[in-house]
């Protein structure tokens, strides 16, 4: 057991040396040792949260033909520190009528949901927080938790915008909790565990290759629970200001808009690691942990443009439009796809692995096609209810 | 005391707290919020069990699920979110009663009971709670049956739910 095939191991046991050589208890020098160990996690994320601000603006700039921030430091790097000094020098304001406690707590519950995340992210073979066995629906735990915070955010401002975002929001991430959730089945089927470290350690082909569509479906939903474009009628800038976050300045601010940039690089990772192989990459994981790190934040870096993508570059729908393509469309969808994954994985569990990723990849192809056609059917069907009576005015002048 | 007794004491006296706060709160968005705790603290006692797919679906389903529908429906319903009336009904006695007489013959009852003072057994390495449960819910032999029945009485209540609020035109 040396240091690069074991850091955080080797690091642990020469600081509880030292501990207990002080004279400490063992079991508190062992307490002391993880919470250290989690200070560090948390504090490297928000550093990285930092640098993320820059990436985001740095890529929407691009989206929109702009150079981005440019002036403040190489490539405008200092640009974070100059925004993350402007918002802690920012009058902190409580609007009048507002319920302090919750107002002041929904920023950081907020924070809080998105870093409890990374207690089940595996960063490298043997760098993990916990090696949970109900990993999968711990994501939803604790996305659970980013609801309960938004809808405080929401009444306790004592404001009609932020009210009617933050209602906007709780339906958006209650109604695409479903999809995700059913998407969640497919990889714990394949590994046939919900434990992220197993469904790592078992892709030897990735599950995007097994499953395509639910990787997408997976995607959109992530989107949706991220609350951003073409999912973001909470903030609706154009009917709400700035929705559920409307009354918050500085800092407060600051930690739901960190929040949900470091939210959005989670999900780029969460997405690598179920379809994607996580820190597996041609080997390379064994060599040294800190290449399976390098190799999970560039997979995550990739989901994370993905997410920016779409987002700079789709427009927002609307409510209805958001609840009947969850509703009417997706989760339908999704059940549809998680039957026939388990049935053709059933069906060609002794065959071969080449007919295997071609029967799971056909599948997928064929429902995801079922399905676009009766969307356009349905689609057409509203279209002719809409533009008939038109047509007939028109032919009548 | 170890450490886990301890965490139990903490935990159990913020349910207790919680809860009280509950149901002695005047504005119902803070009970719901106060709720929202109790069964957070309950779904660390839960970890503390062992039991951490109980703990994890516990907080999807109650934190997640219900106490959001909750705090929906008090927010769409009430113009005042202050509670204005008595908080006692005039059979606070009767209740009193009843709920000092459980405790007074749980009490008894475990007086004679050894368990209290033994501290839990290790799990042996590799058991799979999650896959026994999973196993014991889908298996023939076991609850499949219960199972199937409490799917169908959820589905029947979406049905019924969904009659409820459509619109006949």
């Amino acid at each position: 057991m040396n240091f690069w095939n074991d850091p955080l191991k080797v690091a642990a046991v020469w600081l509880e040396g030292i501990f207990t050589g002080w004279g400490m208890d063992a079991v508190l020098a062992h307490v002391l040792v993880v919470f250290l160990g989690v200070f560090l996690l948390i504090t490297i994320l928000m550093v990285l949260d930092i640098f993320l601000v820059w990436i985001e603006r740095k890529v929407v700039a691009r989206f929109q033909d702009r150079i981005g921030p440019n002036r403040l430091g190489p490539y405008g790097l200092m640009q974070p520190f100059a925004d993350i000094i402007k918002l802690i020098i920012k009058e902190d304001t409580t609007p009048d009528g507002a319920d302090k406690v919750v107002y002041n707590l929904a920023p950081i519950l907020s924070m809080m949901s998105v870093l409890i995340l990374w207690a089940i992210v595996p960063l490298a073979p043997v760098m993990l927080g916990v090696d949970l066995n109900v990993g999968v629906l711990f994501l939803i735990a604790a996305g659970a938790i980013g609801t309960l915070s938004i809808i405080m955010a929401g009444w306790s401002s004592n404001n009609k915008f932020a009210m009617i975002g933050g209602f906007r929001q709780v339906a958006v991430m209650v109604a695409f909790e479903v999809p995700m959730l059913t998407m969640l089945m497919i990889p714990t089927m394949f590994a046939g565990s919900m434990d992220m470290n197993v469904i790592i350690q078992s892709q030897n082909i990735w599950y995007f290759i097994l499953s395509p569509l639910g990787a997408l479906i997976f995607l959109i939903a992530a989107i949706a629970e991220l609350g951003r474009a073409p999912f973001d009628l909470a903030e609706g800038e154009s009917e709400l200001v700035a929705g559920f976050n409307i009354e918050y300045s500085g800092m407060k601010f600051g930690m739901f808009y960190a929040g949900e940039l470091l939210h959005a690089f989670t999900f780029g990772g969460f997405w690598a690691i179920l379809f994607f192989g996580g820190y597996r990459f041609l080997g390379l994981e064994q060599v040294s942990p800190f290449l399976a790190i390098l190799i999970l934040v560039i997979k995550a870096m990739i989901g994370y443009w993905v997410i920016m993508w779409v987002k700079y570059t789709m427009m927002r729908i609307r409510i209805d439009q958001m609840l009947g393509f969850n509703w009417k469309f997706l989760t339908p969808l999704s059940f549809a796809l998680l039957l026939m994954t388990a049935l053709m994985n059933t069906l060609l569990r002794g065959a071969d692995v080449w007919l295997y990723i071609t029967g799971m990849f056909l599948s997928n192809v064929v429902v995801g096609w079922i399905a676009l056609e009766i969307a356009r059917a349905a689609a057409g069907k509203e279209r002719k209810r809409i533009e008939g009576p038109k047509k007939a005015v028109e032919a009548h002048h | 005391m170890t450490g886990e007794q301890i965490i139990f004491l903490i935990v159990a006296l913020s349910t207790l707290g919680s809860a009280l706060m509950v149901v002695t709160t005047r504005n119902l968005i803070h009970a719901a919020l106060w709720l929202v705790s109790t069964l957070f603290a309950v779904a660390v006692i839960y970890t503390l069990l062992n039991a951490g797919f109980l703990a994890v679906v516990q907080v999807v389903v109650y934190i997640g699920a219900i106490a959001i529908l909750f705090i929906f429906a008090v927010m769409l319903t009430r113009k005042d979110l202050r509670d204005s009336g008595p908080q006692m009904n005039p059979n606070w006695w009767l209740g009193a009663l009843l709920a000092g007489m459980v405790f007074a013959g749980l009490a008894f009852l475990l007086q004679g009971w050894n368990g209290l003072s033994k501290t839990a057994a290790d799990l042996p390495s590799g058991f799979d709670a999650v896959s026994l449960l999973g196993d014991k819910l889908t298996s023939p032999n076991a609850y499949v049956l219960p199972f199937e029945v409490a799917s169908v009485l959820l589905l029947a209540a979406l049905v019924g739910a969904v009659y409820i609020a459509f619109n006949k035109k």
